[in-house]
């Protein structure tokens, strides 16, 4: 179960690509493609979940 | 059973009706001549389980004026004129948010301080024109003790009854004269409450007009939630921009007040029938014009007494008729011609009208009266 | 697990007005995050609020909302609340609306410890305008009426709701994401007045005006600016200088209005 990777759901019509999430997580998981927040390398997440937390526009859910 | 009866200045009396018309809440900032309304109701709403607060000014008093308002409470503020500026803003907030509360305003001498203890009756364009925007607006202008207690629970039915702020405007004299009242029994004078929602708290929107133009208010704490806002909104309550909305839900609050006239308006008249000489008044001048009238009558004068009880929405279509069958009006008032403009608007150049204007704090005496009504050829 | 804002969040009113990176939002999910601690009942609370961009923050929420008059909502909630004292009632509003033309309300909630929460989003502008200064913009900093530079000292709101009376008063910051629903809901528990300040950011308007090249700036600037009170007990005055401190900074007992008043009818009723 440890190292089941999480899902990271991305609800694109709410991500105002502010980088937020992206500069704050430890792990360069994610990244703005286009406008919005897209995930570049899930293996890397470590589920603190700040971009969660962070994200002002509800658009980033990790899910463990 | 004899009725009790009493010797009540007009604002005591006023706080009597209110509590007569179910007010339970209370929210107000001292200023003369208006004060006594605040005292009254700090006495006898906790008797009754009632709220009453003192806020830190009347923009605060109005703003929990709406708020007690909202939770379902029946809710009073009283005031004058300085005060009644500082509502302004939220008075169109009651308006649009259509909140209904009444608000009590002693007409003193202005602008600005003015003359704190003088009377006047230089508020009542500020009644219809003072917060900004297109609105409705409901009037009340008794006379006399016995008729602040009564049109004070009238101010609070039509409120209840058309969702809306409602102002009752006596001038300083009517607010502080005392005279002997009779108080009517309990259930003898009709008492309206808001209409609820009949729909369960899923279906409820505050501004659904499917039930005609005054949609039932639920009250916040009673298993109803909704969205209350400033901004102009669609039947859920929520903000838009959205042209076609806005047009008809402003001429909705509108026409919920003079759609309905006929059932808002009030006046009186006295000896008006064969009269060619009426003189309109309200308040205490009115009752110096009734005085004149019957001078005048034994003097051979045609003259009659025409008195607005509401003078928002006013008598229009009435003025309209009588001014086709007098030589002249004649409009004594306390300010400096506004009853007189708002009678040239309805009258169509029918008549000439005669002002008597007085803004140095002195009463309209019946003489003054009588001398205008000579003038007239 | 990820947290589900969706059973406080009214349907299809996503997404929000605010703009990219406005902390408006993270304070939103923290005050949602606090309302779920708490477990307090939708239909029995009232979120209030004045105008400006913080101030439209209740229409989001699927509760008792009330967005009032700009700097207002403060009175109306005293309305609210002494009319239906078993209500949880919370105030939400910007710097400007809560202590420029609401500060007179503002006070007096704060001397009343009228047991309500007031969350206080101060990004040191007005946003909703287009970012003129506010009675927190620091002395100095650009806006758009003070372009040669502040000429006012601002308030620090904190300091400001202690000495007018509030009972419980808290500072976050927006960067302090997963401190913010803790304060909100300490706050809610508390009985009395309760104010928390929440050190925010409006990127558009105030952000680009005072040199800060992103929202991540603004963010960082909000993480080495402040230092908790804990820590702070241990710092020296000069590695204090120019902290702000966060946390609870200030928590009392002291009589509460609603119930003082509860005793109010009892003595008008004992003497009728
Ligand atoms: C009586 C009144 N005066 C001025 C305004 C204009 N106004 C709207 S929002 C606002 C400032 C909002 O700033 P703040 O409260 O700090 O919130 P922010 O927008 O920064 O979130 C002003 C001045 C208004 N709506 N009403
Ligand atoms: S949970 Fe943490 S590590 Fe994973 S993407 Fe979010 S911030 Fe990065
Ligand atoms: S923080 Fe939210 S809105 Fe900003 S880029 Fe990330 S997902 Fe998008
Ligand atoms: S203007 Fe500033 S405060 Fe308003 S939404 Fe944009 S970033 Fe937020």
């Amino acid at each position: 179960m440890e190292n089941k990777l999480p899902t990271i759901e991305i609800i694109e019509k709410y991500c105002k690509g502010c980088y937020i999430c992206v500069e704050f997580c430890p792990k360069q998981v994610l990244e703005i493609k286009g406008f919005v927040v897209s995930v570049k390398n899930l293996e890397a997440c470590i589920k603190c979940m700040q971009c969660e937390l962070r994200c002002p526009d509800f658009a980033i859910k990790v899910t463990a | 059973m004899a009725k009790k009866v009493a010797f009540l200045q007009g604002n005591e009396a006023a706080a009597q009706g209110a509590l007569y018309a179910g007010c339970k809440f209370f929210a107000g900032y001292p200023i003369t001549p208006s004060t006594e309304v605040a005292e009254v109701m700090s006495v006898e709403l906790p008797k009754i389980g009632g709220k009453f607060i003192q806020m830190e000014d009347e923009i605060g008093a109005m703003a929990a004026l709406l708020g007690g308002a909202l939770t379902g409470a029946k809710a009073l503020t009283s005031t004058s004129g300085p005060g009644l500026s500082l509502k302004q803003e939220l008075i169109g907030y009651g308006c649009i948010a259509e909140i209904p509360c009444v608000i009590y305003n002693v007409m003193r001498g202005g602008p600005s301080t003015g003359m704190p203890t003088g009377p006047s009756q230089s508020d009542i364009m500020a009644a219809k024109w003072g917060t900004h925007g297109d609105h409705p607006a409901i009037c009340l202008v008794p006379a006399s003790v016995q008729e602040v207690y009564e049109e004070t629970i009238r101010a609070f039915n039509l409120a209840e009854k058309y969702r809306t702020p409602v102002m009752i405007m006596p001038d300083e004299i009517v607010a502080h004269m005392r005279e002997r009242i009779v108080f009517p029994e309990p259930g003898e004078i009709e008492v309206i409450d808001r209409t609820t929602p009949s729909v369960p708290p899923e279906q409820y929107k505050p501004y659904d007009t499917s039930f005609g133009d005054v949609p039932p208010l639920a009250a916040f704490g009673s298993g109803y939630k909704f969205h209350v806002t400033g901004l102009n909104k669609l039947p859920d309550g929520f903000p838009t921009t959205k042209a076609e909305y806005v047009q008809a839900e402003e001429e909705r609050q509108v026409r919920k007040v003079e759609g309905n006239a006929a059932d808002i308006m009030k006046w009186e008249e006295y000896l008006c029938e064969d009269a060619e000489i009426i003189v309109v008044a309200f308040g205490s001048t009115s009752r110096s014009a009734r005085f004149a009238v019957d001078q005048a009558r034994k003097q051979g004068i045609k003259a009659g007494l025409f008195r607005p009880i509401t003078f928002w929405p006013f008598p229009e279509a009435r003025l309209l008729e009588l001014s086709k069958q007098v030589k002249a009006f004649i409009s004594p008032e306390m300010n400096l011609g506004m009853c007189a403009g708002v009678i040239k608007g309805c009258i169509e150049g029918n008549a000439p009208i005669l002002g008597i204007f007085r803004v140095d704090g002195e009463p309209i005496n019946p003489d003054q009266i009588i001398d205008k009504m000579k003038e007239v050829k | 697990m990820a947290f589900d804002y969706d059973k406080y969040l009214r349907p299809n009113k996503l997404p929000h007005i605010w703009c990219p990176g406005c902390g408006h939002g993270i304070v939103m999910k923290g005050l949602i995050r606090a309302i779920d601690t708490c477990g307090l009942k939708k239909e029995d609370t009232a979120i209030v609020s004045g105008i400006g961009c913080a101030s439209r923050l209740p229409g989001y929420l699927d509760f008792c909302t009330l967005h009032t008059a700009h700097g207002r909502a403060a009175a109306f909630a005293t309305g609210v609340k002494m009319a239906r004292p078993e209500m949880n009632v919370i105030l939400v509003g910007g710097d400007g609306d809560g202590t420029a033309i609401g500060g007179n309300h503002f006070i007096h909630a704060c001397r009343r410890n009228i047991n309500m929460t007031y969350i206080i989003m101060n990004n040191k502008i007005y946003g909703m305008t287009g970012g003129q200064f506010s009675p927190a913009t620091p002395t100095g900093d650009k806006a758009s009426t003070t372009v040669y530079g502040n000429p006012d000292p601002a308030f620090d709101i904190a300091k400001l709701a202690i000495g007018a009376g509030a009972t419980f008063v808290a500072r976050g910051t927006a960067f302090h994401a997963n401190q913010i629903d803790k304060l909100i809901a300490e706050a809610i528990q508390h009985k009395g007045f309760s104010v928390v300040e929440i050190l925010d950011d409006c990127p558009t308007t105030y952000g680009r005006r005072n040199k800060f090249k992103s929202v991540i700036e603004m963010m960082n600037h909000l993480k080495e600016t402040t230092v908790p009170v804990k820590a702070a007990e241990k710092m020296s005055p000069e590695q204090l200088k120019g902290k702000v401190l966060t946390g609870v900074l200030y928590k009392e007992e002291k009589p509460e209005y609603t119930e003082e008043y509860a005793k109010v009818i009892q003595r008008a009723q004992a003497a009728k």
